[in-house]
């Protein structure tokens, strides 16, 4: 039994199914990425798991609960951090507004939560009154993560993380997140740059038309050369 | 030297008072569309409507506590009824988000439909004011009517030309200054003027963060329709109230709104006073402020006034129309409708 | 073309309504309103090509609708001898000084690369351009307002038949459109509404200030006629006659007759607009004008010069609308640009379209005479209701007799009150447009 897992998903928008009876599940203390074609379904997936697209069958369960048709903001207060593609900082609003604002459902003092992603992300503390609209791409995304985290989530989930940086940057960001792994946190996401995601990856999953097509630790899937030649080309 | 001094004064009197005073009741107006805007996404054609709304409860109020012999002078009766007429107004704006606008809100219309609708509720309250307090102009300023008087003005200084400052301007900018920096302070420094702003700069993200939606837009209506009845209010004492005048100030407010750049608070202040100058500055009769700088000979003989004052909407629409032909998002880039 | 049972039961019961006015309050007044259900059922047409066809969001009927009415002066009007060679040499300057000045900024940017330097030298240049066309225009609009200001003091018009002023209208109103189109149609909805909504604010203040061109808000009155006057028609032959074998007196039925005599008019125009636009959006040319509405990407991305079709289709609605408004004028007998106002001549005309059913001609029809209908009979239906609600008040009482006078007003609530029912449990109207998928 995972902390985390999504059974038998099937669901989409409007009338056709994207998803097809799909299993995603991640433990504590694990990074699990979900490669696949493009149109596979993968960032589908990910929005059935957050509760951002309506299942017509199947179930999400977090810990002991059900989760299936909980909101996705309830799902944040259950402690599910999500970190979208596209607009996902509060661009008008300074690196500090930014993760208060994640920040926003918590009661508690988050002074200690603050300090940790500081350490994590020491160019936030430098930039922190800066505009998050005017950092670079890389430092976007560091907002975007960290803004994710001070929600002290137990499951951190990332859609296309690395999408549209450098190589030095993506390098930078996996290595942020794999510290983040190390604090005991699940760790989701879903990846363009598949050898590379795999290469970090406790265990990946490669969708293909919405079911899974391969499941196995990221270095098996790495090996396998039939995942190889159709996902990762050559 | 006295001459130069005289046309300062000249200008000081006749433009630069006027045009602030009228740039501060702009950018409170416009404050409340840019903020409706930012949140609630789309242009709300009913403000003018209810700044008038919101006036004419002030109106009412000023009128019984004048009748009663209350009074705070030397400042107007109006701004104790002033609380009256916010209350009333956000009442009234709370009242129509819940029956028209929460609807199409829930079932994600597009914006033009929110326009469409909130034409429709422009003629209800335009319909509600006229038959309460009827289409003519009312006035009901009182207490001190000027601040500084010509006369004052001229015996302090000895100069030829006096500056009046109406006690209605003084006090516009006074509570205009307090009013933005209240708002300011609460849209920069409270978590729910935070969450006010993450959902205006991002609405997925900061429904992802946990904002509350419902929230976000009560607390918009509020601010709106405060600012509008303080708008109304202040704009009704230093000139006049006439249900039909404040819709037409719908057009300047707009323009105020889309020069500083949609959505964006600071904008519409800058906004506001970019307006107002422009359509002081442009109307103004120009020549007796040359006759002070330059020999008689060579002053033309007419006004030397650029426009005649009847126009003073074409310079609110010129400037918006060069604004979206240059530069759409505005001068603080707001978002581009 | 099959016909809506809907429709005839919504065109039947309007009928009823207008005959109930005949025989309760009287034929003139149903008449009237007839007159003036038909010039708005044509305005909401010219709207509803915009809006319906094609989802320009238009705030400015008002403007259009005037520009039409101002060509019903300029076209019928005798012309001002006095007045032409009072100010006419100066004003022929002005048209040169005009033209000079463009043609220098135009040529002056035609030389420049484009930048900063560009919009700069056109700014200075326009704001010279524009103190060297007063030097002519000043003396010459002074000189003609000051011929005989209390009966002319303007240029007069062309002093031809008034019918052909309804095409000019049109045209005038089709030229502003250009202009104004070329600007803000780029714009998005909301833009495109409050450029609009400027647009129609600045053609009012001309009209009304503009003296030297149709006498502002001094009015031009006693425009003549497309129809026969009643007093000629009470000494005409076989009117008399006619009125004789009929029963009727003869003043009340010139009356009448006048009205008739309109009302067939205005019947011909909306039926020939009609017929046009509904050929128009059945031809390829509206299938593509609604492809474009319900999709403008994917219009795009077909080849659609989706920028060219909006200019097209907003110079035609304000065509259209120019035209109604030219009517109104020549109905009016009299131009008064203190009388238009936006709540009555764009909002109005709003609220027509939407009610009847955005995108279908006969529902822009249906909503014009309902509409028109309701504003007119809203206020004797107010006047009623409130005397009743306020009877208990006793008739001394200063709230009554305020609330009585001011409920004529209550009809802009009523309006109010019917577009956001409409739009919230009927959004398509009364009579829905065909879509192909519902």
């Amino acid at each position: 039994m995972s902390f985390l897992i999504a059974e038998n998903m099937v669901g989409g928008y409007g009338g056709s199914d994207i998803l097809k009876g799909c299993t995603i599940a991640v433990e504590k203390g694990e990074i699990v990425v979900i490669v696949g074609p493009n149109g596979a379904g993968k960032s589908t997936a990910m929005k059935a798991v957050f509760g951002m697209l309506d299942l017509r069958e199947g179930s999400v369960r977090l810990g002991e609960d059900d989760i299936t048709t909980l909101s996705p903001q309830e799902r944040v207060r259950r402690g599910m951090g999500f970190v979208p593609q596209n607009n996902n900082v509060f661009s008008t609003m300074t690196v500090m507004e930014n993760l208060e604002m994640g920040a926003y459902l918590r009661e508690d003092d988050w002074s200690e939560t603050l300090d940790q992603v500081f350490t994590l992300f020491p160019i936030l503390k430098e930039k922190r009154q800066q505009d998050a609209g005017e950092l670079s791409g890389g430092q976007r995304q560091q907002v975007a993560v960290a803004r994710a985290l001070m929600t002290r989530p137990q499951v951190l989930m990332l859609d296309e993380p690395t999408a549209g940086v450098s190589p030095i940057v993506m390098d930078e960001l996996f290595d942020r997140i794999i510290e983040i792994r190390n604090t005991g946190i699940a760790i989701l996401m879903v990846e363009q740059n598949a050898a590379q995601a795999l290469a970090i990856a406790d265990r990946g999953y490669v969708l293909v038309t919405g079911e899974n097509r391969f499941s196995d630790s990221g270095q098996a899937l790495l090996e396998n050369d039939e995942v190889r030649r159709s996902f990762l080309g050559g | 030297m006295d001459d130069i001094l005289n046309a300062i004064v000249l200008l000081t009197n006749f433009v630069i008072v006027p045009a602030l005073a009228y740039g501060a009741q702009l950018a409170l107006g416009a404050l409340g569309v840019t903020i409706i805007f930012g949140i609630l996404r789309f242009a709300n054609f009913a403000h003018g409507d209810l700044m008038a709304f919101a006036t004419m409860v002030v109106i009412l109020v000023t009128w019984v506590l004048q009748d009663a012999g209350i009074g705070i002078a030397p400042l107007p009766t109006a701004l104790i009824a002033l609380p009256v007429g916010i209350l009333a107004a956000i009442a009234i704006s709370l009242f129509t988000d819940r029956c028209v606008y929460r609807f199409y809100r829930q079932k994600k219309s597009a914006p033009v439909i929110f326009v469409i609708a909130s034409i429709g509720v422009m003629f209800m309250m335009n319909g509600i004011v006229r038959v309460i307090i009827g289409p003519d102009d009312q006035s009901f300023g009182d207490g001190a009517r000027f601040l500084i008087q010509v006369t004052q003005f001229r015996e302090w200084t000895g100069l030829k030309e006096g500056l009046a400052i109406k006690m209605s301007q003084a006090l516009t900018l006074g509570v205009a200054v307090i009013a933005v920096a209240a708002l300011f302070w609460f849209m920069q420094r409270t978590r729910a003027g935070k969450a006010m702003r993450a959902y205006s700069d991002n609405e997925d993200l900061a429904l992802l963060s946990g904002v509350n939606p419902d929230r976000v837009v009560f607390y918009a209506w509020v601010i709106a329709a405060t600012l509008a009845t303080i708008a109304g209010t202040l704009y009704g004492l230093d000139k006049s109230f006439k249900p039909f005048t404040y819709f037409q100030l719908l057009l300047p407010i707009f323009a105020a709104a889309i020069v500083g750049g949609i959505g964006q608070p600071l904008g519409a202040i800058v906004g506001g006073f970019i307006v107002a100058f422009s359509e002081v500055t442009i109307t103004y009769a120009y020549r007796k402020f040359l006759l002070y700088l330059l020999p008689a000979e060579w002053v033309p003989d007419g006004l030397v006034q650029f426009l005649s004052t009847d126009y003073k909407f074409a310079i609110s629409f010129v400037i918006l129309v060069v604004v979206l032909l240059v530069r759409p998002t505005g001068v603080f880039r707001g978002k581009v409708i | 073309m099959t016909v809506n049972p809907r429709a005839c039961i919504y065109f039947g019961l309007m009928a009823l309504a207008l005959m109930a006015v005949g025989f309760l309050q009287s034929w003139s007044l149903a008449l009237t309103i007839l007159n003036l259900c038909l010039i708005s059922s044509i305005m909401a047409l010219g709207l509803n090509m915009q809006w319906g066809y094609a989802g320009l969001f238009n705030v400015g009927v008002m403007g259009f609708a005037a520009l039409g009415g101002v060509a019903a002066v300029l076209v019928s009007q005798p012309p001002v001898a006095e007045a032409w060679s009072a100010g006419g040499t100066d004003l022929g300057l002005t048209v040169l000084a005009l033209a000079a000045a463009i043609a220098i900024i135009v040529l002056v940017r035609r030389a420049m690369g484009k930048g900063p330097l560009r919009t700069f030298v056109t700014f200075v240049l326009a704001i010279a351009g524009y103190g060297f066309v007063r030097i002519f225009f000043d003396p010459a609009s002074e000189a003609i307002e000051s011929v005989d200001p209390s009966k002319t003091g303007y240029l007069g018009g062309l002093g031809l038949p008034i019918i052909l002023a309804w095409p000019i209208g049109g045209l005038i109103a089709a030229g502003a459109a250009w202009m104004v189109g070329k600007i803000a149609l780029g714009l998005r909805a909301d833009y495109l509404a409050i450029a609009t909504l400027g647009i129609s604010e600045i053609v009012l203040a001309m009209l009304k200030h503009e003296d030297w061109l149709s006498r502002g808000v001094k009015n031009v009155t006693g425009l003549s006629r497309p129809v026969p006057y009643e007093i000629e028609l009470q000494t005409t032959d076989w009117f008399l006659g006619l009125t004789e074998s009929l029963g009727a007196a003869p003043i009340e039925a010139s009356s009448v007759f006048v009205k008739i005599c309109y009302a067939l008019l205005f019947v011909a125009v909306l039926g020939i607009l009609m017929w046009l636009a509904e050929k128009a959006l059945h031809s390829p040319w509206g299938r593509m004008m609604r492809a474009i509405r319900d999709n403008e990407t994917s219009a795009e991305a077909m080849g659609k010069d989706v920028t060219r079709r909006h200019l097209q289709i907003f110079i035609l609605g304000a065509a259209v609308v120019g035209l109604a408004g030219a009517m109104l004028v020549t109905l009016d007998g009299q131009f008064t640009p203190g009388t238009y106002n936006p709540l009555r001549y764009t909002f109005l005309i709003w609220v027509m379209v939407i009610v009847g059913g955005s995108g279908n001609n006969w529902g822009s029809v249906l909503g014009g005479f309902l509409i028109w209908f309701v504003w007119v009979e809203a206020e004797p239906a107010g006047l009623w209701l409130m005397d009743l609600a306020t009877s208990g008040l006793g008739e001394s009482s200063t709230l009554r007799a305020h609330l009585l006078e001011s409920a004529p007003h209550m009809r802009l609530f009523v309006m109010g009150l019917i577009l956001l029912l409409v739009l919230r449990f009927s959004p398509r109207g009364l009579l829905p447009a065909k879509t192909r998928h519902q």
